[in-house]
């Protein structure tokens, strides 16, 4: 049996969430494919085969999959494991918006249902998963002939990125529905960590008061090498932009040090970073419910508050 | 055009769940229930659609038990037009629930249909997805602006590197995302209204859906706790703690 993974990539890199779903499947156990679908990504393939662990590298080179359409990579994946190679028993995908986006239609197209955002390896056909924003953790047991998963990065230590020498194969058919388009992309232009990949993160709530006031978080950051989070009050009053949404539904961060500034702590924002090795909260109510999850609480004026920990540092 | 829209009853955000002792699920006995909050956007965003003369009825449907009427009032009483619930009394996963919309699209021949990302409960993020394999439509998933423009759909999405914006040919589907807009309070006079609104039942065996899962839930736990720390008094108190003691920066 085998485990197909989905990679996670900008059509530039590889996104570090892959390294962590092929941890998953190491985790599952068996052969490991690793399918990189998208357009000029030749080199990037070159790259996948030199992750640890994996025997193959299935390369879907071609415009239809350049942006990652549902409508097209869907189809694709599913004919690789009904046509192509018939010896999956997985297929996974990161839990990144692409991965959430593609892998249910996959499922349904296979008519198994997907076990999503897994956290935990049971055994191979038993997972742990968080339900109710993480207030509660399901233990989940597939009876699927494929099973279709989707996973948390933070929930596994990220395989190492080389060391690797899987042989590359190219996927000659090519899956265009023709019913979808894409037409435009804003990217976040940023020269900080990536949010799910830095070591420490600094957010920023409702008490930062508005988008000019996210200077003081940027240039903490800067100091730290940190990336920069928000959370939805801050992302709803249009203080940052969404993709920097930490919680429930943005986000999912676990880093080393999480520094939350001027965030009251609701249910659904922890649930996006209570796994952080270290919280810290800045807060001037000192009943917010941050503190309760904190490891160091600092009840202060947060304008005063961060630019001294900016020079303290 | 003919707008249908998919919802969940749901356990209220506000409310702190427990998880039962026997560990078979939470604990949802006199807890207060509501309309995911996903789908009361997806609501909004059809009945917005209505005002401004594109869409022609609103339908929304749900999967749930006889209780599950509460929430398609509050559709009803939000604009919509008409409702119908798939009675089940069973916790359903995410495929079965597909089916059973697939079931209802075949019907009713919707141009649009709009479903909540995710359900605030289970958290899958699944059924748009699924809905659209099954019917084979185009998914613009996590919308943060929708417009139609003749025969496509235009969806600017929330994806993790920013924004993606794609065009879809219709009939698609449509998932929410939480800015897409700001779901309106149902007046008095709506609510009232909302209950002589056509709501009508069906059952899984009547739509010729079984609702079988290829997931079993083992146990549902509580999570392992986090404890409060300590309050710092200072931040170079704080600077010290973080250096010396937990030992990150």
């Amino acid at each position: 049996m085998a485990i197909l993974v989905i990679a996670e990539h900008d059509n530039n890199t590889i996104a570090p969430a892959t390294l962590n779903t092929v941890a998953a499947a190491v985790k599952i156990g068996g052969d490991i494919h690793v399918l990189v679908a998208g357009q000029g990504i030749g080199a990037l393939a070159e790259s996948a085969a030199k992750i640890a662990g994996v025997a193959k590298v299935l390369l879907a080179d071609n415009p239809a999959y350049a942006h990652q359409l549902p409508e097209n990579i869907a189809p694709l994946v599913v004919s690789q494991v009904i046509e192509q190679h018939t010896i999956y028993s997985h297929v996974l995908a990161p839990a990144t918006s692409n991965g959430k986006n593609i892998l249910p239609r996959v499922a349904a197209a296979l008519d198994v249902d997907q076990i999503s955002e897994i956290i935990a390896v049971q055994g191979a056909d038993t997972f742990k998963r968080p339900i109710y924003a993480g207030n509660a953790i399901a233990t989940v047991q597939s009876s699927a002939v494929v099973k279709v998963i989707t996973v948390r990065a933070t929930g596994f230590d990220p395989v190492a990125a080389d060391g690797g020498c899987a042989a590359i194969e190219a996927i000659a058919t090519v899956h265009d529905a023709g019913i979808s388009r894409f037409v435009s992309e804003e990217l976040a232009v940023s020269d900080r960590p990536e949010l799910t990949a830095a070591k420490i993160v600094v957010s920023g709530g409702r008490g930062m008061q508005n988008g000019d006031n996210f200077q003081y978080l940027y240039s903490l950051a800067d100091k730290l090498g940190a990336g920069v989070g928000a959370s939805r009050a801050a992302v709803d009053a249009g203080f940052v932009p969404n993709d920097m949404q930490v919680g429930q539904t943005g986000k999912i961060v676990a880093p080393q040090l999480y520094i939350a500034v001027g965030i009251s702590g609701a249910i659904q924002h922890l649930a996006g970073m209570k796994d952080s090795k270290v919280i810290v909260a800045i807060n001037k109510d000192e009943e917010a419910p941050i503190f309760q999850v904190a490891d160091y609480g600092l009840v202060a004026d947060l304008f005063e508050a961060v630019p001294q920990l900016e020079q303290t540092l | 055009m003919k707008v249908l829209v998919a919802v969940k009853r749901v356990v209220d955000f506000n409310v702190k769940v427990r998880v039962k002792a026997d560990q078979s699920g939470i604990d949802l006995a006199n807890v207060k229930m509501a309309l995911n909050p996903f789908c009361e956007i997806a609501v909004e965003q059809a009945v917005r659609l209505k005002e401004q003369g594109i869409a022609t009825e609103v339908l929304v449907v749900s999967v749930g038990p006889v209780a599950a009427q509460e929430q398609l009032r509050t559709a009803l009483a939000l604009g919509a037009d008409r409702a119908i619930l798939i009675e089940s009394n069973d916790e359903l996963s995410s495929l079965p629930v597909a089916k059973l919309l697939k079931a209802v699209v075949d019907q009713e021949q919707p141009q649009l249909v709009i479903l909540g990302k995710q359900a605030i409960d289970s958290d899958n993020n699944q059924t748009g997805q699924m809905l659209a394999a099954l019917t084979g439509f185009a998914q613009g998933t996590f919308a943060s602006n929708v417009e139609i423009a003749g025969d496509q759909v235009i969806v600017a999405r929330e994806v993790d590197s920013g924004m993606q914006t794609v065009a879809l040919k219709l009939p698609a589907i449509v998932t929410t995302d939480l800015r897409l807009n700001e779901p309106r309070y149902a007046s008095l006079p709506n609510i009232m209204k909302a209950k002589k609104k056509p709501l009508e039942t069906l059952t899984p065996d009547a739509l010729g859906v079984s609702t079988a899962s290829t997931n079993r839930t083992v146990n549902v736990q509580a999570p392992a706790t986090r404890s409060a720390g300590i309050k710092v008094k200072s931040v170079a108190e704080l600077v010290e703690k973080l250096k010396n003691e937990a030992k990150v920066i």
